[in-house]
């Protein structure tokens, strides 16, 4: 419904752009330089998407395990009254804006960073922020894939006299997995669409990272900084990067559809 | 059934009766420090983010700053005309968004089966919605409600933009609200002789309001936040708004100016940065607290 | 029924929508304007600088307490954006950071502000100079530690603005640099995000609006102007008009500005605003 207006939008906008640009040219041109003719400027898109894969995948890396983690605090490490400030603290930290997220990583991460390696926007930073902004998102939505899992389970495990962690690796973390791949994935497409608050701590410049500690722009951030000024075929292909953007969260969506429907039966320990 | 957070479980030490092995135990114990440690740091970061933007911004905060008219481009006075136009613009994206994702719930849950291609289609595309990037909500909003619409930069349009962006999201969580509700009400309601839409104003509608709130909760938490999409749908005025189609910045467009354009509105941006979040906070539990409250109403007296 | 429910809000909105274009003021501003005498009324929409919109905004305001029946919408966008909307008529007056160039003459511009740039370092860095040649061969990457421009050793860390913002173009444009040449290290979008950036870099250096910069290092933000060509950064060079970075703040119209527009403009263009100008740290026009 309102998805095909969009898209239909979306491509109707950056087709000036496949004409005059042509589709090799956004992978081949020597940089990104735009300029409203086609003629004149250049449209290589790969460094950005890179920076847009490469932070997702470095945020979700990271705060996948840490959000698993807190989420086995919340349920069986924390005491009871510890359990429950902890967890509306993680809701507080899901309803923070990205803005200011974006505000905080600028002034205290990015310092930080660069002291230890110029110039301190980098990659690093953006997965840094990345992945603050997504781990209340895992962490609660794992909190409730692992509340979920039945007693029965439990005590099972109990009566065969498994550990703690032999319960939790062998028992808990495979019951409440696909609950748990939800919760990557909503992470992973927060973390794609963020855009202030890695164009607040990344660099923008546009270049394949040779570090952690390397500048880089993504996809995202690129729209926010050129769309106010683009125009003509530069105009287009922000569209195109737009649509490139809504590709990847398409073939996310496919993603967890398969992984949800080939999800193996629970098999009796 | 489910583990309680906090309640005394089955994975607590004082219910284990057979001891593991050694080894066993050696690890439990690695796995427990680790996993305190993770939740002592994401603690302590927390503590680190908030405490700071609670320090910069408490000091400015006071009725005046709430209410006043916005001086010194954000500098001086308040923010009343800011909050005036945020909360408007929310407004208008739940006028918008609550009645269609109603239905649409309503339409998916009750009246396409699981499996239904039509409904699969839908569902997949909302997910695809729910995963676009907000500046490309922002783009989007521009081109069709501001310039093919020609509805301008105005509150409507942030309103209507911000709707598209909640609107999966709302749809999502009442449908799964609907479906928690166990069919024996359905089929109880039928032997009754309920007529279908009786059925579901009276008896599923207020058993699936969780849902519903929880989707609200989530969608108002992720249009409060929003700066790319509103920043080029409903504006950068600072005015008190005086109708919808006026422009307006949203709190968190103000956060940004001050931040990152205005010198010296730091604290300000901090003080903006604190309301918003005590905004949210309010919400929240408000919902919170609207949904128990409707909950137990309606099971009492259905 | 629920689909009847569904169709009905469907129809609901589109109702909306339908309202809303039929009397929605439309995208450009319609003029409305009446002046007799002092009854000045309608909607005047500007977009363009990030730089001029807040002091925009606040003679805007200053504006409307003269009026009370006018409203002065301000947007931003960048001065690109300024230009393009001026011409099409999405806006009823741009603006625009920079004076105008060649290719764009077909606009009228009207100065009411000047504003310089000036390179930014870190408060703790001992380099307190740089020559035109140095800054051209740090941007381009050629030099790339402090310590060949007498400072400390360490790498320089470029701070360069994001394209489409005057004050790059202005910037590129008086040290006869291609966008191309820069060999940056971050790239940043608004004033301050530069400022905060190397204010917490040692070994950044960027370039800002000078009024910005100023007022910032008058706060205690750690970072220090350097004088370009000798002659040292501050507002006050740029009043005395021997600042060499310098640019007007200028409003653009299509045609030769009446009406509502042209009373703006005048008055933003008065002495009335000086006070304004200052407080937002740029320099007001010859009093």
């Amino acid at each position: 419904m309102i998805v095909l207006v969009i898209v239909a939008f979306l491509v109707r906008e950056s087709l000036p752009a496949w004409r005059s640009v042509g589709l090799a040219r956004f992978v081949t041109d020597a940089s990104w330089h735009p300029a409203p003719d086609a003629s004149e400027g250049t449209f290589n898109l790969l460094p950005m998407i890179v920076g847009t894969l490469l932070t997702t995948a470095g945020a979700v890396l990271v705060a996948g395990p840490l959000g698993i983690a807190s989420a086995l605090f919340c349920r069986y490490y924390a005491p009871p009254m510890l359990a429950r400030p902890y967890r509306m603290m993680i809701e507080l930290l899901a309803g923070i804006p990205s803005v200011v997220y974006g505000f905080w990583g600028l002034v205290v991460l990015v310092p930080i960073i660069a002291g230890i390696a110029q110039p301190g926007a980098s990659l690093l930073a953006g997965i840094l922020i990345l992945s603050l902004m997504i781990l209340p998102t895992i962490a609660l939505v794992a909190d409730a894939a692992i509340g979920s899992v039945p007693q029965e389970s439990l005590q099972a495990a109990a009566a065969l006299g498994l550990s703690r962690w032999g319960t939790m690796a062998g028992v808990v973390l495979p019951a409440a997995r696909s609950g748990l791949l939800t919760a990557v994935i909503l992470a992973t497409m927060r973390a794609l669409g963020e855009t202030m608050a890695v164009l607040m701590v990344c660099g923008n410049v546009v270049q394949l990272p040779g570090s952690l500690f390397a500048p880089v722009r993504t996809l995202t951030a690129n729209i926010a900084l050129e769309m106010a000024y683009a125009m003509g075929d530069h105009r287009s292909a922000l569209f195109v990067s737009g649509l490139l953007l809504m590709g990847l969260v398409t073939l996310l969506v496919a993603a967890a559809e398969i992984a949800s429907r080939t999800r193996p039966s629970h098999r009796q320990a | 059934m489910t583990t309680t957070p906090g309640e005394p479980g089955l994975l607590d030490h004082a219910n284990w009766t057979v001891r593991p092995s050694a080894a066993h135990r050696g690890l439990d114990r690695a796995v427990a420090v680790v996993v305190w440690s993770v939740a002592a740091a994401i603690t302590l970061v927390f503590a680190w983010l908030v405490g700071s933007i609670v320090w910069r911004g408490a000091g400015e905060i006071s009725w005046g700053y709430l209410t006043g008219p916005v001086l010194d481009a954000g500098r001086g006075g308040g923010i009343g005309p800011v909050l005036v136009s945020t909360l408007l613009i929310l407004l208008v994206c739940l006028a918008v968004s609550v009645p269609l994702g109603l239905g649409t719930a309503i339409l998916l849950a009750e009246f396409s089966p699981r499996q239904n291609r039509f409904g699969r289609l839908v569902r997949r595309s909302l997910d695809v919605l729910a995963g676009v990037p907000s500046i490309v909500f922002g783009l989007f909003g521009n081109a069709f409600f501001c310039v093919w619409l020609g509805m301008g930069f105005s509150i409507v349009s942030g309103g209507l933009t911000l709707a598209c962006m909640v609107l999966p999201i709302l749809i999502r969580a009442t449908e799964e609200g609907f479906r928690s509700v166990p069919d024996e009400y359905r089929l109880a309601a039928a032997a009754l002789g309920m007529s279908r839409t009786a059925a579901i104003r009276h008896l599923l509608l207020p058993a699936a309001v969780p849902g519903l709130v929880v989707g609200l909760v989530l969608g108002i938490g992720r249009a409060l936040a929003e700066t790319a999409a509103l920043i080029f749908t409903s504006g950068y005025v600072t005015r008190m708004p005086e109708s919808l189609w006026d422009s307006g910045r949203s709190l968190s467009i103000h956060i940004f100016d001050l931040s990152m354009n205005v010198a010296g509105g730091n604290d300000r941006a901090h003080a903006a940065a604190l309301v918003l979040i005590v905004l949210l906070l309010a919400l929240n539990g408000a919902a919170s607290w609207m949904a128990h409250r409707w909950l137990h109403r309606q099971v009492m007296t259905a | 029924m629920p689909v009847i429910w569904n169709g009905l809000s469907v129809a609901f909105a589109v109702l909306v929508l339908c309202c809303g274009i039929a009397c929605t003021p439309g995208a450009s501003s319609s003029q409305a304007e009446n002046t007799n005498g002092s009854q000045l009324s309608g909607r005047l929409t500007l977009t363009g600088s990030s730089t001029i919109a807040p002091l925009m905004a606040e003679i805007g305001r200053a504006f409307e307490a003269q009026h009370p029946d006018v409203r002065i919408d301000v947007q931003t966008g960048g001065s690109s954006r300024g230009i393009a909307d001026a011409r099409s008529g999405l806006a009823d007056i741009g603006m625009v950071s920079r004076a105008l160039k060649e290719d764009e003459q077909d606009l009228q511009p009207f100065p009411v502000a000047k504003d310089g740039i000036c390179i930014i370092v870190h408060h703790d860095n001992p380099v307190r100079e740089l020559t035109d040649e140095q800054i051209v061969a740090i941007y381009t990457g050629s030099i790339d530690n402090w310590k060949d421009v007498g400072g400390s050793d360490g790498e320089i860390t470029v701070v360069n603005k994001a394209q489409g913002r005057s004050t790059l173009e202005l910037f590129l444009h008086y040290f006869h640099l291609n966008n191309t040449d820069v060999a940056a290290d971050v790239v940043i979008g608004d004033n301050e995000q530069g400022i905060k950036t190397v204010a917490g870099n040692p070994q950044a250096i960027g370039y800002v609006s000078i009024g910005t910069a100023e007022f910032d290092a008058g706060q205690g933000v750690p970072i220090a102007l350097l004088p370009i060509g000798g002659i040292p950064a501050g507002t006050a060079a740029v009043a005395e008009g021997r600042f060499p970075l310098s640019r007007p703040l200028n409003l653009v119209t299509r045609e030769e500005p009446t009406g509502l527009a042209a009373t703006f403009i005048e008055f933003a263009r008065s002495p009335d605003v000086h006070d304004l100008i200052r407080r937002q740290s740029f320099v007001p026009l010859a009093e």
